[in-house]
């Protein structure tokens, strides 16, 4: 008897156990959705590729000033994995509850279609920003800058620092990540057109994964001995890569340059592992956006190729062709400047 | 003289010994999860905002379909004591499959057949290896978990195949009239009666509990362990394959990484619902129940807007606390059929 009842007991206790943080989470928390801020509703979620990232937490900083601005409602929600279809629960759920407008940056240009047209059709605004999704499933993107310009600048830089010639590789992030690719290709053909004493000898991905792309620098250094310059468009891997440089026999003879983050590479500036680097400003990117879904749920804007609208400190932009907005041309960031900035 | 002091004794049958029918029902750790899945359902429908209504089901079940329906022969191959570790990767490669079959103008029903012949397929592989050359499942599917997942990859690279036929996608994606509950629930309902049947009522599942609890025993009685077995191995790569395809006409493309990781969540879902990961104790309807648990506490706490490190806590203390129940219990019952079994001594042998 004794041990029955010691049985239901614990059975008994581990039911109450997780009913009481289920209870105690949602009373905790329970208010995210709804609308704020008179008769629109500027409540307005970040779904970023994943969290824990430090590129997502500038741009989504950003959104969340440009909503505490305009008086809205900012909350962040993401996966802990950037797979394809990781973030369609949390697209799902803002639908559930009801927000009036999401900023997404999409891991897949299809998987979350389905999701994101379903919410759509409830009055959600969608504007993806960094990374898009077709465009028959958003009502805006945000582009950081255009892929020419991007690709031009790093294969430039790259160039100027290994003198014009010599063997190049390029780290990226996932396989299929849809920025990198598009650069990727344009690399390429410039490269080919532009620098003919370049050689790209090899694509590498590290997944936006520091350790698989610290491991993917490395097997690049020992596969090819005569590399004299390594390309990373992704801020995950050209970090991996400095670190592993830097302390490597390779420092300063190996150039690095590509899309990084002013603090992550602030010491491998400094130390001479990198000469120059260039990115946007991500956290004006978030900021952009969220001035952009601020429009569409206004009403000031549909999404359409010339529609003007207000982005508070950045000033005004225009849509153009297939729904999408321009940031602006890429920064490059050397020891000259990159005390400048904080993000 | 002893023979009448055991005819004066009552026989005791087995029902004396064990637990009476509604203990065994009730008291059991299916009945266990099933009770905190309405407990978790119940709370979160009064105090989560935006929880109650159809749209929680209807956003929930495409997501876990694809679990639920590998959950269910991860069951009976766990049951028996062995794991496979393939399946997701084998659910990629029958995706990936189906996309190229479909994109070379082979028509839909030639890409399905030639998906679930690629799962087939991958599931006799880890069933040669496991069955005919004896290898342990745990390293045979490891192994194939890359192979086939480096197949896939060798076969699209960074390609996206998509744009699958509308009506297959409707066929299904869209609900059941009135319900919130897509077609693809209906699949999996028909494939999980089948499976119980098997399971739970028939030779051949008291078979593979039977292969579970001790493959010599098993042998003796004349179970058919290596057949067993290989079956189960190919109806999961079969199983697998469904799901690919149906991953693939969900997101509508075949990336070489679809459904990557999925193998994880199966096998947590299934170990929640109560199977033994030593094989020989385990039950469908905590499976499924699992699936589902997981399914609602993540979109309740989502909702609440907790964000996902914390719902993979909770999901993480949810296992482990299941999986200690599971232990604990089975000591109480070993510490009661041998009471004090360190001092008394069996007799003179």
């Amino acid at each position: 008897m004794f041990n029955r009842k010691i049985r239901a007991t614990a059975v008994a206790g581990i039911a109450l156990t997780v009913a009481l943080v289920a209870t105690g989470c949602a009373a905790g928390t329970g208010d995210t959705g709804g609308d704020t801020g008179g008769d629109a509703n500027y409540s307005i979620t970040f779904l970023p590729k994943n969290l824990g990232n430090a590129y997502f937490d500038t741009s989504d900083a950003g959104g969340a000033e440009a909503i505490e601005e305009f008086g809205g409602t900012y909350a962040e929600v993401g996966p802990a994995t950037a797979t394809p279809d990781s973030q369609v629960s949390f697209i799902d759920t803002a639908a559930q509850q009801g927000v009036g407008g999401l900023v997404v940056s999409a891991n897949d240009p299809d998987a979350l279609c389905d999701s994101l047209n379903t919410a759509r059709d409830n009055g959600m605004k969608v504007v993806t920003f960094d990374s898009d999704v077709n465009a028959d499933c958003r009502d805006l993107f945000i582009n950081q800058a255009d892929a020419e310009g991007i690709a031009k600048v790093e294969v430039d830089l790259i160039a100027e620092q290994i003198g014009g010639a010599g063997q190049v590789a390029i780290l990226s992030a996932a396989a299929t990540a849809t920025n990198q690719n598009a650069w990727i290709d344009i690399m390429t053909e410039y490269i080919a057109s532009d620098y003919p004493d370049i050689e790209l000898v090899e694509v590498v991905y590290g997944d936006d994964d520091d350790q698989t792309s610290f491991d993917k620098t490395a097997g690049l250094l020992s596969t090819y001995p005569e590399l004299k310059g390594i390309i990373s468009p992704t801020t995950v891997g050209i970090s991996a890569a400095a670190r592993y440089l830097s302390t490597s026999e390779f420092k300063g003879k190996v150039a690095l340059t590509g899309l990084g983050t002013p603090n992550q590479m602030r010491d491998y500036v400094l130390d001479g592992t990198v000469t120059a680097f260039a990115l946007w400003n991500p956290g004006d990117l978030g900021y952009l956006a969220a001035y952009a879904t601020k429009a569409l749920i206004d009403g000031d804007i549909t999404g359409a190729e010339g529609d003007e609208f207000d982005a508070g400190k950045l000033g005004s932009y225009t849509v153009g062709a297939n729904g999408t907005v321009l940031l602006g041309d890429p920064f490059t960031f050397n020891a000259d400047n990159i005390g400048d900035f904080d993000f | 003289m002893s023979d009448t002091i055991l005819a004066d004794k009552p026989v005791r049958t087995y029902r004396d010994y064990g637990r009476p029918l509604w203990r065994r029902i009730l008291l059991t750790h299916e009945m266990a999860i099933i009770g905190l899945l309405v407990l978790v359902y119940i709370v979160a429908y009064v105090s989560v905002p935006g929880f109650a209504g159809p749209l929680t089901i209807q956003y929930l079940l495409p997501n876990v379909a694809a679990v639920l329906l590998i959950a269910l022969p991860m069951t009976l191959i766990i049951v028996t004591g062995e794991i496979d570790l393939s399946v997701a990767s084998t659910a990629g490669l029958a995706g990936v499959a189906f996309g190229i079959a479909n994109n070379a103008g082979l028509g839909v029903g030639v890409a399905l057949v030639v998906a679930l012949l690629v799962g087939v397929a991958a599931g006799a592989v880890n069933g040669f290896f496991i069955t005919v050359v004896g290898l342990p499942s745990l390293a045979v599917t490891i192994g194939t978990l890359a192979l086939f997942r480096g197949l896939a990859v060798g076969l699209v690279g960074t390609d996206r195949i998509g744009d699958f036929p509308a009506e297959m996608r409707s066929l299904v994606l869209d609900r059941i009239p009135g319900t919130p509950i897509p077609n693809i629930i209906v699949l999996f309902v028909v494939l999980a009666l089948v499976f119980a049947l098997v399971l739970h009522f028939t030779p051949a599942g008291r078979g593979i509990f039977a292969i579970g609890l001790s493959s010599e025993a098993a042998r003796f009685s004349g179970v058919r362990i290596e057949r067993t077995k290989f079956l189960l191995f190919v109806v999961s790569g079969l199983v697998s394959a469904v799901a690919g395809i149906y991953y693939a006409l969900k997101t509508n493309v075949s990336l070489a990484d679809n459904t990557a990781g999925l193998e994880l969540s199966v096998i947590a879902a299934v170990l929640l619902g109560g199977v033994s990961i030593f094989g020989g104790r385990g039950a469908l309807h905590g499976v499924i129940a699992g699936v589902l648990l997981i399914g609602f506490v993540g979109s309740a706490l989502r909702l609440a807007g907790l964000t996902s490190d914390v719902i993979s806590i909770v999901t993480g203390v949810l296992l482990v606390a299941s999986v200690v129940a599971t232990s604990f219990l089975a000591w109480l019952r070993v510490k009661r059929v041998v009471p004090g079994g360190k001092k008394g001594s069996p007799g003179p042998v």
